[in-house]
Order: C-alpha cells, then sequence, then structure tokens
C-alpha cells in the first residue's frame, strides 16, 4: 500500500547543534580533569621517611630568615607548634633541654615553626617556656602544608644528606626521646 | 617696642595650644570595638585550624584569641581590608570565606554561572522541542482506485450507513 503512496519526508527531531554538544563536553572533560588534578594534588602523600625534604625559608620572630638550605651538613630537627595546643606545652622544656644539649655541638639545628597563632600569645609561650632556639610563625603555613601536618605538635627530624629520617606526630614524652631520634640521626652521617 | 614682644608671645601661645592638644590626645581611651563589629568582619573568616567553620562561631581558645586580634586591629585603626590581607599573610588564602580573584581561583566564580547558563540552555531547547508537534505522516498523492476488497467492503459499509 505505501509503496505506492508517496510519503512526505518527518519532520527531524529538533537536536541541539554537534558544535555546542562538543563545547560542552569538552568543558565537562575540563572540569574533571580539574577536579582530578586537584584530588591528586591533595591526596599526593606527605614527605616520607627517607625522602629529600625540599629547602626551605622562614622568618623569625627577631626579623632573622633562616633558609635550610644553608644548613645543609646538619640535622635539622623542625618542630610545629602552637601557643594554643596544650599537648605542646608538654614537650616544650625537653625540647629546649635537647636543644641546649646539642647546641654547643654545632651539629644540629632545631627550627620551631608556630602553626597559625597570634603572635602575642606566640611570644608569651617562648618566654615562658624560655625557649632559645630559632623560632617563628610558619607563614601563610607553607612549611606545614609542605609537610602535610596533620596538627600540632609534630616534629621532623632531617639528617646531614637532607633526607627525613624520623616524624614524629604528638609531643615527645621526655628528654631521652628526643635525644635518640637525634642520636639515630646523627649516627647517619 | 612692644611689637617686638608679640611675636614670641604668639608662637609660645601656638606652642602651648599644640602641647596641650598632643596631651589630650595622648589621654584618648582606646576607641571601643563591639562585638558586632568584631563578628561582620569574622563572618567573611574562616578558622584556619578548624575547617568550614566561620570565625565568628567557632567556640574554640584559638578562633577567640583571632577574634581578639580583629578587635586590636579594628582599635588601633586598621581596616577591614588591611586586617584580612595580615590574616592572609599569616595563615594563607583559606581563612578567607570569599576566595580571592585570581588565578584558578576564577573557575570558583565562572564556572558555576556558566553551568547554570548552560543548564538553562538545555531546558528551553528541550522543551521548545517537546512542545513543536511532530508533523504527521501525509501521503501524498493517494491512489485513486485501491483494489483493496477489504477496502471496498469498509467504504460500501460507510456508505449505506451514511444514507
Amino acid at each position: 500500500m505505501q509503496s505506492d503512496a508517496e510519503l512526505s519526508p518527518q519532520k527531524e527531531a529538533r537536536r541541539l547543534p554537534a558544535s555546542v554538544i562538543f563545547v560542552a563536553f569538552v568543558v565537562l572533560l575540563g572540569f574533571l580533569g580539574l577536579i582530578a588534578w586537584g584530588l591528586n594534588r591533595a591526596q599526593s602523600g606527605p614527605i616520607t621517611v627517607g625522602q629529600k625534604v625540599p629547602p626551605f625559608q622562614m622568618t623569625t620572630f627577631d626579623g632573622e630568615t633562616i633558609s635550610t638550605a644553608d644548613y645543609s651538613g646538619k640535622v635539622i630537627l623542625v618542630n610545629f607548634w602552637a601557643s594554643w595546643c596544650k599537648p605542646c606545652e608538654q614537650e616544650a622544656l625537653d625540647m629546649q633541654k635537647a636543644w641546649e644539649y646539642y647546641e654547643p655541638g654545632g651539629e644540629v639545628l632545631f627550627v620551631g615553626l608556630d602553626y597559625v597563632d597570634t603572635e602575642g600569645e606566640a611570644l608569651e609561650f617562648i618566654n615562658r617556656f624560655g625557649i632559645t632556639y630559632p623560632n617563628g610563625p610558619d607563614l601563610r603555613t607553607a612549611v606545614s602544608q609542605m609537610f602535610r601536618i596533620l596538627g600540632v605538635p609534630e616534629t621532623y627530624v632531617i639528617n646531614s644528606k637532607g633526607e627525613l629520617v624520623y616524624v614524629k606526630k604528638g609531643p615527645f614524652l621526655s628528654l631521652g626521646e628526643i635525644q635518640g631520634v637525634i642520636e639515630q640521626a646523627l649516627a647517619q652521617d | 617696642m612692644k611689637k617686638r614682644y608679640y611675636l614670641p608671645i604668639i608662637l609660645l601661645s601656638i606652642v602651648l595650644v599644640l602641647l596641650s592638644r598632643q596631651t589630650v590626645l595622648a589621654q584618648e581611651p582606646t576607641p571601643f570595638v563591639s562585638d558586632d563589629q568584631v563578628n561582620a568582619l569574622a563572618r567573611e573568616l574562616y578558622c584556619p585550624v578548624c575547617e568550614n567553620i566561620s570565625l565568628d562561631v567557632c567556640p574554640t581558645t584559638a578562633c577567640s584569641r583571632w577574634r581578639e586580634l580583629i578587635r586590636e586591629k579594628m582599635a588601633a585603626g586598621w581596616s577591614d581590608e588591611q586586617i584580612k590581607q595580615y590574616l592572609v599573610t599569616q595563615y594563607g588564602d583559606r581563612v578567607l570565606a570569599e576566595p580571592p580573584r585570581q588565578g584558578l581561583n576564577w573557575l570558583v566564580y565562572i564556572l558555576p554561572p556558566l553551568f547554570f547558563l548552560g543548564g538553562i540552555f538545555v531546558l528551553v531547547w528541550v522543551l521548545r522541542s517537546m512542545k513543536t508537534p511532530r508533523a504527521a505522516v501525509e501521503i501524498k498523492n493517494p491512489p485513486e482506485h485501491v483494489d483493496d476488497p477489504y477496502l471496498r467492503k469498509m467504504e460500501e459499509e460507510l456508505k449505506r450507513k451514511s444514507e
């Protein structure tokens, strides 16, 4: 029957132009790529033991700039703390005693990085515990982000080759514990 | 002779007036900054330690110190922008409730409206295509004579009924 009939061409269903679909896909893929990049960056692990620690700079509360690159060949202890952190108080005295023990030898550098704190309270903390090793704010949390710290206190020990040799999350419980870690790092020379 | 004394006297008076003004300024109390003023700015900032908590409602000791810091800076005559900049320098961009319009942060401002407009465009397109009826299948030049017994019977039946 229809073979005899001449059918009018059926109107095609309205579809989005191919260019619009293409652009939408490109934008979507770009967006997904960006999310993937961000997630990858956020989840890339912290510097692990055995890895080289990139050099970093800090400015102390006294205005002195310290660059770890200038201390290659020395063991560096990096301690993240804050005046609002109670466990930091627990280890502050032992940390200072350890510094007093190693400072004369000149083989070890202690660096205190004050994590998101107010300067007045930070200085009060330093005075209260008589801390004399270089201390300064972790400006823009640049260094703590590099180490991807989870909280304070956290301590990182870098050996003379610039490799991370020890990570302590939480406070040291005794002077002996700090000395043990540093001796281990010194022994790797 | 009298005129010779006028100048030192006038100068001395000016100095005394200035000195007394300075004394008054030194005695002026620190301007009062209310909690509302502090919180208005703190609302635009986030706690740098506890994530996703606005500084004005953050209950931690650290946050109350930062609010106090804001109060001190306000009392010292700092503008909101200066205080924000100071906090950014100390703790990074993450303290800002509104990310600064620079670099990749622009995506936060550009992509949502872009996706929204794209969505509106697709929605309008789909709705319009739903409203436009599809053209019916038309048979052009229908055959004048179809030799189909069934059709013939149907036509006869219809004719009979219409009479």
